[in-house]
C-alpha cells in the first residue's frame, strides 16, 4: 500500500472496498473513536441514517427530540470526558436549530463535530426544500466548516474536522454534506489528519518568556493566581497543583476553570468574577503578579478594564495568540499549551509561601461569610434558598458528581456552593449563557461518563426551554439527576430588575406547570419538595435511583446573588447586599 | 502593568496583508473578522500569491492600531488563515489602478493635456468613447478625476489598493516556520 500525503493528509492508491458516501462517513467517524452521537434524522442525511443503522452495535446514536438538544448533548458529552462531541441534524432548519450550541461551543471552546445534511449539489442555491446555507451560518461561529460535495471528500474532511476540533483551542466544526455525495461511491480509507499547514496547535514555548516569568514569580510578594479552562483543556490539573504549591500564591478560578483546581485545597481562595468571592475580585486590584492560566480576562472576570488589575504585573498562559492582549496586557506572554507551561514553569520556581497574603484573603471571606454564606446556606426564613440545596447537593456528592447547570441565578449558586474535588465536574454555559443547555448537556455529560454521578441543576425558565429532552433520558436510560430550583421567576433578570430597574419586574414572574407530573409522563421519578426537612430525604432518594430522576425544590422566590460586582464597577466596588 | 484600549484611540488607515489558503467561504469569513467589530474596509483585493496555491488579501481599514493588530490577531487564528499582516506606512508600496469613461467628443488638444499632465494613457479610443487608464495611488487617481470632471466622467472605477512589503524577507520563510511549528502538534 502506497501513501502520498499532502497537506498532512493522506491519500492513497484505491484498494479499499467501494462504499457509498453515507457508509463512508460512518466508517471515518468509527476509525476517529466515535462510539456515541446525538442526533435527529430528516430527509437530506437519510442516507446517512440508513449507514448508522447498520452499525449501530459499534457506534450509538441517540435520537434527542430538538436538534439543539443535540448539540447541547455533545457538549456536554465532550465537557465531561474529554473526547470530541459528535452530533448529526438534517438539512435546513435541522441545521438551524443546531446553531445556538455551535456558537456555544465556539465561546467555550469545546471540541464538537456537526455533521450536518444538505440538498444534492445540483439543487444548491436553488432555495431547494430545506436547503439553508449553513457553511455561511455557522461560519463566524465555528473554529473550521466545510461543505462536501463529494464523497471521495468525506473521510479527508472527517479526519481534518476532528483534528481541528480538539487540538490547540478547541472549537466546533461542521461538516455539511450533500445528499449526492452521501449516496455516491467511493473506495474507503481512513485518512488520519496529523497536521495543517501554518495551524500551530501546540506552540513551543519560549524559554526567555519562560525565564521571565520565574523571575517575576520568584520576586512577588502578593501572587495571584486565576484559572480558566484552558487547564481543563489541556489536561493540567496535576501540574496546576504543583505549580501553586510550589508559589504558594493564592489560587482563583473563574467559572469555567470551575474543578481545575480542588476547591478543599489550602491555597484555593474561590471564583473571580460577577458573582465570585469577594476576596478573589478585591484582591485582584491588590496583587503585584497576576498569573492567569489559560483563561481570557472576560468583562463577566474584569468588569470594568480600566479598573483591572492595573498595579499587577501579569503573567498569560494562554494557547490562542489572539486572547494575548486583547484585553489585557502582559508583561510576560506564555504562549502555549497550559501543561506544557507549567510543566517547564513549576521546576524553574523557588519554592514559597504566602501566609500572611493568603490570610487576607480568608479574613474577606469571614466577612462574606456573615453577610452572605451564612444567609445563604443557614436561612433564617421558612423557605429554601438556592445556596443551600446546591450545598446539600455538594455535601451527599462529596464534591465529586458532575455538576452541570444552566444559566442564571442557579447558576451561580451551583458554582459558588458546590465542592469541586475531581476535575472536569463542571458544566456550564459560560461565555454564550444559553438557557437551555443544562437538560440536554447533562445528558451528553451521563453518557460519556456512565460511573459518574451528573446532576443537574436547573432553573425553571431554562429548563422549559429544552424540557422536551427528558424524552431523550426517558429513550436513552441516561440517569441523570434533575434538580429544578423553582423560584417561579428568571431570577437573575429579576435580580436586576430590582436592583437597576427600580424593581420594574417586566415579564419575568413565570406560572409554571407541574414539573414532577411532567416528568412521570415520561416515566421518569420524581418529587417536590418545599420544607427543608424533606430536602435531605429528597435528594437521598434522588441520588439512590437507578434511573433518570426530577426533583423540584421550590425556593425562595426574590432572593439575590451575592456578591456582586455591577458591570462596567471595578472588581474593587464588589457588593456584598443590597 | 494593564492595558487599556476604550476603543477611542484616534482611527487611522492600515493596510493588511493576509495570506490564505484557496478555500470557498474564506472571504465570509475574512470580512466577518471586520464588520463584528463594526470596522468598515475601505478596500480589498484577492490575488495569487508569488506561492502557488496561497491567496493574498489586500485589505485597508481605518482602525486605531490596537484595533488593526487585534484583527490581524484574529485572521491569524482562522484555520485556512497562514499568515496576516498589519503594514507601517513606510513598508508597502501601495497602488491603484483606475479607468475612466469620457464622451469620445472630448478627445482633442486639452484633454490631452491632462492626460499628460497626470501621466495616464489612453487605452481605447473611437469616435463614441475615449477610456483613459492611471496607476497610482488613491490621491493621484482622484486628483485625475477632478481634473476630467469639466469633460464630464460618464464612468469611473478603481481597483482597491494593492500592497507590496519593502523588507526583502519571503513569504516562504514565514510559512516554513509555520510549517516546523505545525510538525509538533
Amino acid at each position: 500500500m502506497t501513501e502520498t500525503r499532502v497537506n498532512g493528509e493522506v491519500a492513497g492508491a484505491a484498494e479499499a472496498p467501494l462504499v457509498r458516501g453515507a457508509e463512508a462517513l460512518v466508517l471515518a467517524l468509527l476509525d476517529e473513536g466515535v462510539d456515541l452521537l446525538f442526533g435527529y434524522p430528516g430527509g437530506a442525511i437519510m442516507p446517512v441514517y440508513d449507514a448508522l443503522h447498520g452499525h449501530r452495535s459499534r457506534l450509538r446514536h441517540v435520537l434527542v427530540r430538538h436538534e439543539q438538544g443535540a448539540v447541547h448533548a455533545a457538549q456536554g458529552y465532550a465537557r465531561a470526558s474529554g473526547r470530541v462531541g459528535v452530533c448529526i441534524a438534517t438539512s435546513g432548519p435541522g441545521a438551524t436549530n443546531l446553531v445556538t450550541g455551535i456558537a456555544d461551543a465556539q465561546i467555550d471552546s469545546t471540541p464538537i463535530v456537526c455533521i450536518t445534511g444538505q440538498v444534492p449539489s445540483s439543487l444548491l442555491g436553488t432555495d431547494a426544500f430545506q436547503e439553508t446555507d449553513v457553511v455561511n451560518v455557522t461560519a463566524p461561529l465555528t473554529k473550521w466548516n466545510v461543505q462536501v460535495t463529494r464523497a471521495e471528500d468525506i473521510a479527508p474532511a472527517v479526519a481534518r474536522a476532528f483534528y481541528i476540533a480538539r487540538t490547540g483551542r478547541p472549537g466546533p466544526v461542521l461538516i455539511d454534506l450533500t445528499k449526492d455525495a452521501q449516496g455516491a461511491l467511493v473506495a474507503y480509507r481512513h485518512t488520519p489528519c496529523t497536521r495543517v499547514r501554518a495551524y500551530v496547535p501546540r506552540p513551543r514555548v519560549s524559554e526567555t518568556a519562560l525565564d521571565a516569568a520565574a523571575r517575576l514569580l520568584d520576586g512577588a510578594t502578593k501572587p495571584f493566581v486565576i484559572v480558566g479552562q484552558g487547564v481543563v483543556l489541556s489536561a493540567a490539573e496535576r501540574e496546576l497543583v504543583a505549580f501553586a504549591e510550589r508559589t504558594g500564591a493564592p489560587v482563583a478560578s473563574t467559572l469555567l476553570g470551575l474543578s481545575a483546581f480542588p476547591t478543599s485545597h489550602p491555597q484555593y481562595v474561590g471564583m473571580v468574577g460577577m458573582h465570585g468571592r469577594y476576596g478573589a475580585n478585591l484582591k485582584t486590584n491588590e496583587c503585584d503578579v497576576l498569573v492567569a492560566v489559560g483563561m481570557r480576562f472576560d468583562d463577566r472576570v474584569t468588569s470594568d478594564l480600566s479598573r483591572y488589575a492595573r498595579q499587577a504585573r501579569v503573567i498569560h498562559v494562554e494557547i490562542d495568540a489572539a486572547e494575548i492582549g486583547k484585553n489585557v496586557k502582559p508583561e510576560v506572554a506564555l504562549h502555549g499549551d497550559a501543561r506544557d507551561v507549567l510543566t517547564a514553569l513549576t521546576p524553574r520556581l523557588a519554592a514559597r509561601t504566602h501566609p500572611a497574603w493568603i490570610a487576607e484573603f480568608h479574613a474577606c471571606d469571614a466577612i462574606e461569610h456573615e453577610k452572605v454564606v451564612a444567609r445563604e446556606l443557614t436561612p433564617e426564613g421558612p423557605q429554601l434558598r438556592m445556596g443551600e440545596v446546591v450545598n446539600v447537593i455538594s455535601q451527599k456528592t462529596s464534591g465529586r458528581a458532575v455538576v452541570v447547570s444552566d444559566v442564571g441565578q442557579h447558576q451561580m449558586a451551583a458554582a459558588r456552593y458546590s465542592a469541586f474535588e475531581a476535575p472536569r465536574s463542571s458544566v456550564t454555559s459560560g461565555g454564550l449563557g444559553t438557557m437551555g443547555f443544562a437538560l440536554p448537556a447533562a445528558i451528553g455529560a451521563k453518557l460519556a461518563c456512565p460511573e459518574r454521578t451528573v446532576v443537574a441543576i436547573i432553573g425553571d425558565g431554562g429548563f422549559q426551554m429544552t424540557m422536551q429532552e427528558l424524552g431523550t433520558a426517558m429513550q436513552s436510560g441516561a440517569a441523570v439527576k434533575i434538580v429544578i430550583l423553582n423560584n417561579s421567576f428568571l431570577g437573575m433578570v429579576r435580580q436586576w430588575q430590582e436592583l437597576f430597574y427600580e424593581s420594574r419586574y417586566s415579564e419575568t414572574e413565570m406560572q409554571n406547570p407541574d414539573f414532577v407530573r411532567i416528568a412521570d409522563a415520561y416515566g421518569i421519578a420524581g418529587a417536590r419538595v418545599e420544607a427543608r426537612e424533606a430536602l435531605g430525604p429528597a435528594l437521598d432518594a434522588m441520588l439512590a435511583h437507578a434511573g433518570p430522576y426530577l426533583l423540584e425544590v421550590v425556593v425562595e422566590r426574590e432572593s439575590n446573588v451575592f456578591p456582586m460586582v455591577p458591570s462596567a464597577s471595578s472588581v474593587s466596588d464588589v457588593r456584598l447586599e443590597v | 502593568m494593564v492595558f487599556y484600549d476604550p476603543g477611542h484611540e484616534a482611527a487611522s488607515e492600515h493596510t493588511l496583508s493576509v495570506f490564505t489558503e484557496n478555500r470557498v467561504g474564506l472571504l465570509g469569513r475574512v470580512t466577518a473578522t471586520f464588520t463584528r467589530r463594526c470596522l468598515n474596509i475601505e478596500s480589498l483585493t484577492v490575488s495569487e500569491s508569488e506561492v502557488p496555491g496561497v491567496h493574498r488579501f489586500t485589505i485597508v481599514v481605518r482602525a486605531s492600531a490596537a484595533q488593526a493588530r487585534k484583527v490581524a490577531a484574529q485572521l491569524e487564528r482562522q484555520v485556512d488563515v497562514l499568515k496576516a499582516f498589519v503594514h507601517g506606512e513606510d513598508d508597502v508600496l501601495v497602488r491603484d489602478l483606475a479607468l475612466y469613461k469620457l464622451d469620445g467628443r472630448h478627445a482633442g488638444p486639452a484633454l490631452d493635456a491632462v492626460v499628460a499632465a497626470h501621466g495616464a494613457r489612453v487605452l481605447e479610443q473611437s469616435d463614441a468613447l475615449v477610456v483613459l487608464e492611471l496607476t497610482g495611488s488613491e490621491t493621484q487617481t482622484a486628483a485625475l478625476f477632478e481634473a476630467l470632471a469639466p469633460f464630464g466622467v460618464a464612468e469611473f472605477v478603481r481597483s482597491g489598493r494593492v500592497a507590496l512589503t519593502r523588507p526583502m524577507r519571503p513569504l516562504e520563510s514565514f510559512l516554513a516556520e509555520l510549517e516546523a511549528a505545525s510538525e509538533q502538534g
